[in-house]
């Protein structure tokens, strides 16, 4: 998030997109409640009815993965109605002018086509984003779960750059993290083009940096998503090491996921459990969770806290770091000689630009958000206040483009997924804590009620759900939170395992699956019987 | 901005500052002068329901609730008199009277034991006002996370209060009044069947125990002390802190953390109540090895380190360097990816690492 948490409660345009906040982030929608409690309007863009649809003002229920085409056509009324931020754009932007004139040509009533919102209501909404004080985006996966994921995001930014709206209290792109720690899995390098603290692997002088720092060449090109190691599995990619992720599960197209972990020569997992994946390991190592691990952790707002150890862990499970550094030295790697986590969190300090100014006894209390470049610093709660790191905002030139795979005669259905309140992912945590399922005890299809009835399916009955990569069955809700046309489900039951239908393409530039959408086609079925 | 420079009262007869806006009951927390109150929650509005934080003030012919007296400038306000302490002790015992008893188990909320804490300062004859009762209970509500024991209920609508400023909920509410009050849903219902979203901030602003934390009530026979260790929820991004509680080895549940910089005393449901998975059977409690004959079997951490060590030495060996593959996790603290990324860089020298942000 480009702001804090307590932001959340000063802007008075909230505009969220492609976030159910009220289910996967319900701490952070309490601030936005207050916000709106204080006066601030709100714009909710979402295929679905969640809950946030309740609080809005204005609702643009956007057709899935249509959501730059929505932004092109706000950012177009923004520029008609004079409602640009001159001299933000003049001080602090970068190809502005070719930005105007490259929107003309998205007028709502184009917009309106391709979303399926009504013209009127996306000048409605352009006109009150671009009148704020203080507007402040929110968004999450159905923002960037698309093939064109980087677009969007782009898209908004370009509507933050013309209103000025970044930088100041209230404002901001926000996109709201949904792993207690992926930011963090970010920010010490766990990604194949940057080094710990966004240092780029290709900038010779990081290449100097971490060959010095650790004895060693290093290879000057980025290496590959695990999109791709996944596609290359059994071919260049022969062995694994997968911590603490459920692969099988929670990536897209499961069929093509199964093979890849079968193709491997060797795989190593470590886990709380013996998940999915892990059945496929040759070796799983039993790591510590929860209340078991003294460590650190960082959250969507980049504030860095740590973990305390309540309980001994199970038998003899590890920590994760003590688990990785004595691997490490089995196979004769120098420089994994720790004792504790804290030696760990102190190297990463000492290489990382953003965490520069920290070490283990300053984030005892968690009041450090990055960057907090040295010691003394009092850290950064809010990003791009003076200037942006690159100097400038960059407007990009975005032009719509349809999702990987559209509906036709044969799969007219849209399928989008994500979480629900009561559960997390694959439920290898909330389903095996006591009183989850009361809430949610099986997963359901979300269907519109006129769509029920016209594919001859019943409340409660059973249905068939297809795409191109497999078929599930799954049992029917009939409820208005769908559009016609659209059906939900969360991915978190094993029993429906929708990632066997998902995994139609790629955000050409990140790799991200496009789970948001998938065409699919529902036929009435009969209830499974026993297991 | 107002000036709020040289704006001071006297507490007490001492002259001391404040801040525009703030209440008498404010300034004398921040000078430690520990006025009861049952009604009060810091994060809510000032309500003024239980009259406990009654003070005097010059010029006033009853004494005021310093909640929800703002303070002014010159005023005199006395905290504590013997007069003061005598009306306190009244409407404790009162207040009191409503309750069949006042030993409320810790594990029962974060607030649980306040008026059990001010029946001891007072030492509050809890008999004296004996007779009529507000509040029903809900033993028929089957939910499985908070107890409805609104016989313990004081009508302080610190539970209504807070589902609606801090939660934004709205799902409890507050019908009749007087001896037939009763805190409840719309249409009487079940909390499931209401825009209740379990997230617990009812039984944790509770102070008599009369809204209870149900998980955390399993462990009320263990014999053990509770002890409360901070850390932060392992569900969603935005990073909760939290007070985990546990009975010797066990965690026994979960308090929210009300000074936790992100969600300051708020949590939702997963965070509040799911956390059985730490002591769940199927936890790995030993390293798994495949054998000849293809099954995981256990195997101890010698064994197991040694076999991945060279599984995964054998691919690079054949196929080079670019053969291994490290997934690190969202979910493990930054000292795990950060060894898994420095084992592909400086161990084999390539950028063969991501996390699960794609997917």
């Amino acid at each position: 998030m480009s702001n804090p948490l307590k932001d959340m409660e000063k802007p008075d345009v909230i505009f969220c997109i492609g976030t159910n906040m009220t289910e996967c982030h319900p701490v952070a929608a309490t601030r936005l409640k207050k916000a709106i409690a204080n006066g601030a309007k709100m714009i909710v863009a979402d295929p679905r009815e969640i809950g946030l649809t309740k609080l809005a003002d204005i609702n643009l229920q956007l057709r899935v993965g249509s959501d730059s085409a929505l932004l092109l056509g706000m950012a177009h009324v923004i520029h008609r109605e004079g409602l640009v931020d001159e001299g933000f754009m003049l001080d602090r932007t970068t190809e502005a002018e070719a930005f105007l004139k490259h929107i003309e040509e998205f007028t709502p009533e184009w917009a309106s086509e391709v979303t399926g919102i009504a013209p009127e209501l996306i000048e409605e909404a352009a006109l009150l984003y671009g009148r704020a004080e203080r507007g402040a985006i929110y968004y999450t996966l159905g923002i960037t779960e698309h093939i064109c994921g980087v677009d969007n995001v782009q898209g908004l930014c370009n509507l933050a750059l013309m209103t000025g709206n970044i930088g100041r209290e209230g404002t901001g792109i926000n996109p709201m993290r949904g792993q207690n720690n992926i930011q963090g899995a970010g920010d010490v390098g766990a990604i194949p083009n940057n080094y710990p603290g966004f240092q780029a692997v290709t900038d010779p002088a990081n290449q100097a940096k971490f060959s010095k720092a650790w004895g060693r060449e290093i290879d000057h090109e980025n290496g590959i998503t695990k999109v791709r190691a996944l596609e290359q599995a059994g071919e260049q990619i022969r062995a694994m090491f997968i911590d603490g992720e459920n692969t099988v599960v929670t990536d897209p197209d499961r069929e093509h996921c199964e093979r890849a972990l079968e193709s491997l020569d060797f795989l190593v997992v470590c886990d709380l459990f013996m998940t999915e994946t892990a059945e496929f390991a040759d070796v799983v190592f039993p790591a510590t969770g929860f209340g078991e691990t003294d460590g650190t952790q960082t959250n969507t707002e980049r504030r860095v806290q740590r973990l305390r150890k309540a309980v001994p862990p199970p038998g003899e499970a590890k920590p994760d770091w003590w688990i990785i550094s004595r691997l490490a030295q089995r196979m004769n790697f120098k420089g994994f000689e720790y004792s504790g986590a804290d030696e760990v969190f102190n190297e990463l300090c000492s290489l990382s630009g953003t965490y520069a100014g920290l070490n283990w006894d300053r984030v005892e209390f968690g009041e450090y958000q990055w960057p907090v470049p040295e010691e003394g610093h009092p850290g950064t709660p809010r990003l791009h206040e003076d200037r942006f790191i690159n100097g400038r905002g960059i407007f990009k030139l975005i032009r719509y483009r349809d999702p990987a795979e559209t509906i036709d005669d044969d799969y007219p259905v849209w399928l989008t997924t994500g979480r629900r309140l009561a559960h997390y992912h694959s439920r290898t945590q909330t389903g095996r804590s006591e009183g989850l399922d009361y809430l949610r005890p099986h997963e359901t299809l979300e269907v519109h009620p006129d769509d029920v009835a016209a594919w001859g399916a019943s409340d409660g009955g059973w249905v068939n759900m297809s795409s191109r990569r497999g078929s599930v069955r799954i049992r029917i809700e009939s409820t208005t939170r769908s559009p016609r046309g659209t059906v939900f489900s969360s991915f978190s039951f094993n029993d429906v395992p929708v990632n066997v239908l998902t995994g139609s393409g790629y955000d050409p530039v990140t790799d991200t699956a496009e789970l948001k959408v998938c065409p699919v086609r529902i036929e009435p079925a009969i209830e499974p019987t026993g297991d | 901005m107002s000036d709020n420079s040289g704006l001071t009262l006297f507490l007490d007869g001492e002259e001391v500052g404040f801040t525009r806006g703030e209440s008498i009951f404010q300034v004398s927390e921040r000078h430690q002068k520990d006025i009861p109150t049952l009604c009060y929650d810091e994060r809510l509005e000032a309500f003024g329901a239980c009259r406990l934080c009654i003070v005097e003030l010059e010029g006033a012919r009853y004494p005021v609730a310093s909640c929800t007296t703002k303070a002014e400038p010159g005023m005199r306000v006395t905290s504590k008199s013997g007069r003061l302490e005598m009306h306190r002790r009244v409407l404790l015992e009162m207040v009191v009277s409503e309750n069949r008893e006042v030993d409320v188990n810790e594990l029962a909320g974060y607030a649980s034991q306040e008026m059990t804490t001010l029946v001891d300062r007072y030492d509050a004859r809890t008999g004296r006002f004996a007779g009529g009762k507000s509040g029903t209970s809900r033993a028929d509500d089957p939910n499985p996370f908070i107890l409805r024991d609104y016989e313990q209920c004081i009508s302080c609508y610190r539970c209504v209060r807070v589902c609606a400023e801090q939660e934004g909920d709205y799902a409890i509410s507050v019908m009749n009044r007087g001896f037939d009050t009763q805190i409840t849903t719309e249409f009487g219902g079940l909390l499931v069947d209401s825009a209740c979203t379990f997230c617990g901030q009812c039984i944790q602003t509770c102070p008599t125990g009369a809204l209870a934390d149900i998980k955390a009530l399993r462990a009320k026979d263990v014999e053990e002390p509770v002890e409360k260790t901070r850390s932060i929820c392992p569900y969603c991004g935005v990073g909760c802190a939290v007070d985990i509680m546990t009975k010797g080895d066990r965690i026994v549940g979960i308090q929210p953390a009300m000074d936790g910089p992100a969600n300051e005393g708020a949590l939702c449901v997963k965070g509040q109540f799911a956390f059985d998975f730490v002591h769940h059977p199927d936890r790995l409690k030993t390293p798994f090895v495949r054998n000849d004959h293809g099954q995981l079997v256990p195997a101890s951490w010698d064994e197991a380190l040694d076999k991945a060590a060279a599984g995964l030495l054998a691919a690079v060996n054949e196929h080079g360097r670019h053969s291994l593959y490290a997934v690190a996790s969202g979910r493990a603290p930054n000292e795990a990816g950060f060894l898994m990324q420095k084992l592909v860089r400086a161990g084999l020298g390539t950028s063969y690492i991501d996390n699960c942000s794609r997917a």
